[in-house]
């Protein structure tokens, strides 16, 4: 019979996928290790964005809704999903926050995935691009501890840059060894704090979205 | 939590699997998984144990095929099998590579009576 265990899933996710297409919507899965940066990347993005083109987000958190309530303040619509207790967002999930979503109001949707390196690589949500924050202070040898995440995304961006003066982590290596795994792959090395390397990651976001 | 869901996602495939096929009881699933996926085996059997409880697979044997990750060199065309911390080729030393196994995530077959 051979059957895919995350056939329903993937059912579910191109149903997700048709939804966005019929209402011209470009989705953007961003996923992270807890603390890499992804409500800073995202209010970074949004401020870059400002008065171009209007964007939504969907905030996927175990439970809180902190960052929800964060990216409200900027003014664009937010939908915070609480797992309780679950480590990643599923296409199920996401079905269901999309009813509270003016998708037709928007060019752009974040959404924002469980802090984790695991569970969020192999449930796809019906997304246009999978995006993938490693920052600085975890390390360069995270490629080879999480293959599959850094197999099947289309961007990785390198955050926190303005602490390499102080952290061990070689831009070189690491480039080279994503790289490796993933020929498809773009690179921004960038920093959420001091804004280095924002326009060039929004000017590929932009491009993406054709 | 990984394996919670993915056990339930397979439990769920093979309890409609099993209802197609009219079957009573599940005896046996037999799984492929790669190793990029990171499923632990003794994790999935723990969550099938209670997951399954009063459903036809219930007591059911599964079975672990695992397929170890290997990929294939882009500048000398050979096959090699990926180490821990080494994604590169043993061969020629290149690190372009295309990953050719080690995604699986599957039920092969069940047995049914």
């Amino acid at each position: 019979m051979v059957k895919d265990i995350l056939d329903a899933n993937e059912r579910m996710a191109q149903r997700n996928r048709g939804l966005f297409d019929s209402n011209n919507l470009f989705a953007v899965n961003l996923m992270s290790s807890p603390g890499a940066g992804k409500t800073s990347l995202i209010l970074q993005t949004l401020k870059s964005l400002e008065g171009k083109i209007k964007v939504g987000v969907i905030e996927g958190d175990v439970s809180s809704s902190l960052d929800a309530e964060l990216i409200s303040k900027e003014g664009v619509p937010v939908v915070q999903i609480n797992t309780g207790g679950g480590c990643h967002l599923d296409a199920n999930m996401l079905s269901t926050a999309l009813d509270s979503v003016p998708l037709g109001e928007l060019k752009l949707l974040f959404i924002e995935n469980v802090g984790n390196l695991i569970c969020p690589a192999e449930f796809t949500l019906g997304e246009h691009r999978r995006v993938l924050i490693s920052s600085v202070p975890e390390g360069d040898d995270k490629p080879f501890k999480y293959p599959l995440m850094f197999n099947t995304v289309d961007a990785v961006l390198i955050n926190k840059i303005d602490l390499l003066p102080y952290l061990k982590f070689d831009i070189d290596a690491f480039s080279r060894t994503v790289k490796g795994m993933n020929q498809k792959v773009e690179i921004f090395p960038l920093s959420c704090t001091t804004g280095q390397g924002i326009e060039r990651w929004v000017s590929w976001l932009l491009s993406q979205m054709g | 939590m990984h394996e919670l869901s993915i056990t339930q996602s397979m439990l769920n495939l093979v309890l409609e699997q099993a209802e197609k096929a009219g079957a009573k009881e599940v005896g046996k699933i037999n799984l492929v998984i790669g190793g990029m996926t990171g499923v632990v085996e003794e994790c999935v059997r723990f969550y099938f144990d209670f997951l399954s409880r009063g459903t036809p697979a219930d007591g059911a044997i599964l079975s672990f095929k695992a397929v170890p990750t290997r990929a294939k060199c882009r500048d000398c065309g050979k096959l090699f099998e990926v180490g821990e911390f080494d994604w590169t080729c043993p061969h020629c030393n290149g690190n372009n590579i295309e990953i050719v196994a080690g995604k699986e995530l599957f039920v092969e077959s069940i047995e049914v009576e």
